[in-house]
């Protein structure tokens, strides 16, 4: 059926809507970081923190050309994004296999869950130092400690959606003739799909914040290791590029499987 | 376009229920939801079952679904004890339970995607088709459930169930969560849904308009245990429409029916 004339309009001024409120978001996006730069040049300025001990916006861009220039920037970015994906994956997979096993068994999640509950509420980077000593400075240490940090959160978000799917929906889809793997394949993993997201989305942010404090303790290369070797050599400007980029990926990342959701979820009644 | 063709190879009974009970045993002891149960349903007929809350309509619903088992006696569709769900019984929930992650059209056509069910592409296009426009629904193939009103995903229920050419359709109170003026509609569209495509059904309500106005036998039920109290034929003939609601015939069996129901009510309150 063609859209009558209203239709096409009302369809038209929707878009001119969306529109307008895309490039709202954006302004209001650029303005803040430019009101952050603004307030940070004028703290220097103004003496409120130590030029000295603080560096320029602009001596932060010149360590990062320089830094991007030698390729040691893009050295210690590879570094980092090499075990937080691996980790991450690592975590991942195993979260998603136990979280179905755990939410599937009753008897498994009775008797799991209070142990899921200790590891959760510990913080990955308490497992640096022993793991250490069991596995020494290199890769794989670092490896196992963001797994870890991916594993448990991602765990509980997976095995807590399969406990509360409404069994309304397998039902229906048995009166219809599914078999179990159907029911499985076709009711249950569409529903969870969401949830898996978020738990990705949980984990990476979590595994992130690891990384860092793991490369700050031990690494040769790595973001948290540049800024250590910043530190050691007092170089305030390189520093602070650090601090910048663990922000800026943070967000990057979190941006982008926020968009994945977004098309992932589209059936979902969100509450806005 | 009739695509319901009687199986000749099969010969339809309809469904029996023969000496049906069912205790539930708890902690705090057993509760008999029902007893003796024995209804003979011809297949074409319309039953709807009534009486007050706890009677064990729903669970009788849900046995001959397949979701619960007797604890006594047995339900036969077409002389075959029912051992389980499947699609030649088709369920309409309450709470629609239409599937939010998929569109209109891949509701329909879920059933059809089964492998029990298997059709090919071209055949399964054109059953979801024809089932989408007799729900009234075309137009909306695309859109998600969650931009359906609740008598729209309803209809997208009944279509679903329709598709996969069930021989009896069970209803748990589908219109019990509609407001009154959508609820009216949708028992008019029901009546011209099974003129249309004639099924054997079973359908759960509270109303006893809405039974007495889509039935060709109403089974008043009582409570603890839950047992058949009386079957009242309604013998209007289809199709019905809402005028009749207010021709004698019709206000005589309602009344009729709604003193039973009352009676039965009463009982269970007095206890």
């Amino acid at each position: 059926m063609p859209d009558t004339k209203e239709e096409q309009l009302f369809k038209e001024r929707f878009r001119k809507k969306k529109r307008r409120e895309r490039f709202e978001k954006t302004g209001y996006f650029i303005l803040s970081f430019l009101i952050l730069a603004f307030v940070w040049e004028l703290a220097r300025a103004t003496n409120l923190i130590n030029p000295k001990l603080f560096p320029s916006i602009k001596a932060v861009l010149n360590a990062f050309t320089v830094s991007f220039k030698s390729g040691s920037l893009q050295l210690h970015m590879y570094a980092s994004f090499l075990r937080v994906l691996t980790g991450f994956a690592i975590g991942i997979t195993l979260a998603v296999i136990f979280g179905f096993l755990i939410g599937w068994f009753r008897i498994l999640r009775l008797f799991l869950d209070p142990v899921i509950n200790f590891f959760r509420a510990l913080p990955p980077i308490a497992l640096i130092p022993l793991m250490i000593i069991f596995f020494g400075i290199g890769e794989t240490s670092k490896v196992i400690v963001l797994s870890y940090a991916a594993f448990f959160p991602a765990l509980v978000v997976i095995y807590q959606a399969l406990v509360s799917l409404d069994p309304i929906y397998i039902r229906a889809g048995k009166t219809l003739g599914a078999t179990s793997l159907e029911t499985f394949r076709r009711i249950i993993l569409p529903q969870l799909v969401p949830h898996i997201i978020t738990a990705c989305r949980v984990s990476l942010g979590v595994c992130w914040a690891t990384l860092v404090a793991a490369e700050l303790i031990a690494a040769q290369r790595g973001i948290g290791a540049m800024m250590v070797d910043a530190q050691n050599f007092f170089q305030m400007a390189p520093l602070v590029l650090g601090i910048l980029l663990i922000g800026a990926i943070s967000l990057l990342m979190d941006s982008m499987v926020r968009a994945i959701e977004k098309r992932a979820t589209s059936w979902q009644e969100k509450m806005t | 376009m009739a695509l319901s063709k009687v199986d000749g190879s099969k010969v339809r009974k309809g469904i029996v229920a023969s000496g049906v009970g069912m205790t539930y045993s708890g902690i705090t002891g057993n509760v008999e939801a029902l007893r003796g149960i024995n209804l003979k349903i011809e297949p074409g007929e319309f039953i709807s079952l009534v009486g007050p809350s706890g009677c064990g309509k729903t669970t009788l619903l849900n046995i001959m679904a397949g979701f619960l088992f007797p604890t006594e006696g047995e339900v036969t569709i077409d002389g075959q004890k029912i051992l389980g769900p499947g699609p030649d019984r088709g369920v309409v929930f309450q709470q629609y339970a239409v599937f939010p992650w998929l569109t209109v059209r891949e509701n329909v056509e879920f059933g059809l995607k089964l492998r029990i069910n298997k059709r090919s592409e071209k055949e399964i296009k054109e059953v979801v088709e024809y089932f989408i426009a007799l729900v009234g629904l075309k137009d909306f193939e695309d859109v998600y459930p969650k931009e359906l009103s609740g008598g729209m995903k309803q209809r997208v229920a009944i279509a679903r169930a329709y598709a996969v050419n069930p021989e009896l359709l069970l209803m748990d109170e589908p219109f019990g969560a509609l407001d009154a003026q959508t609820r009216q509609f949708m028992q008019e569209s029901l009546v011209q849904i099974l003129e249309q495509e004639r099924k054997t059904v079973v359908f759960v309500t509270h109303g006893v308009e809405e039974a007495t106005f889509l039935s060709t036998r109403v089974v008043v039920m009582a409570t603890r245990p839950g047992r058949i109290r009386e079957i009242i034929p309604v013998q209007i003939p289809y199709p019905r429409d809402a005028g009749i609601k207010t021709t004698s015939e019709f206000i005589k069996i309602r009344v009729e029916i709604e003193k039973i129901v009352r009676e039965e009510f009463q009982k269970q309150r007095d206890r």
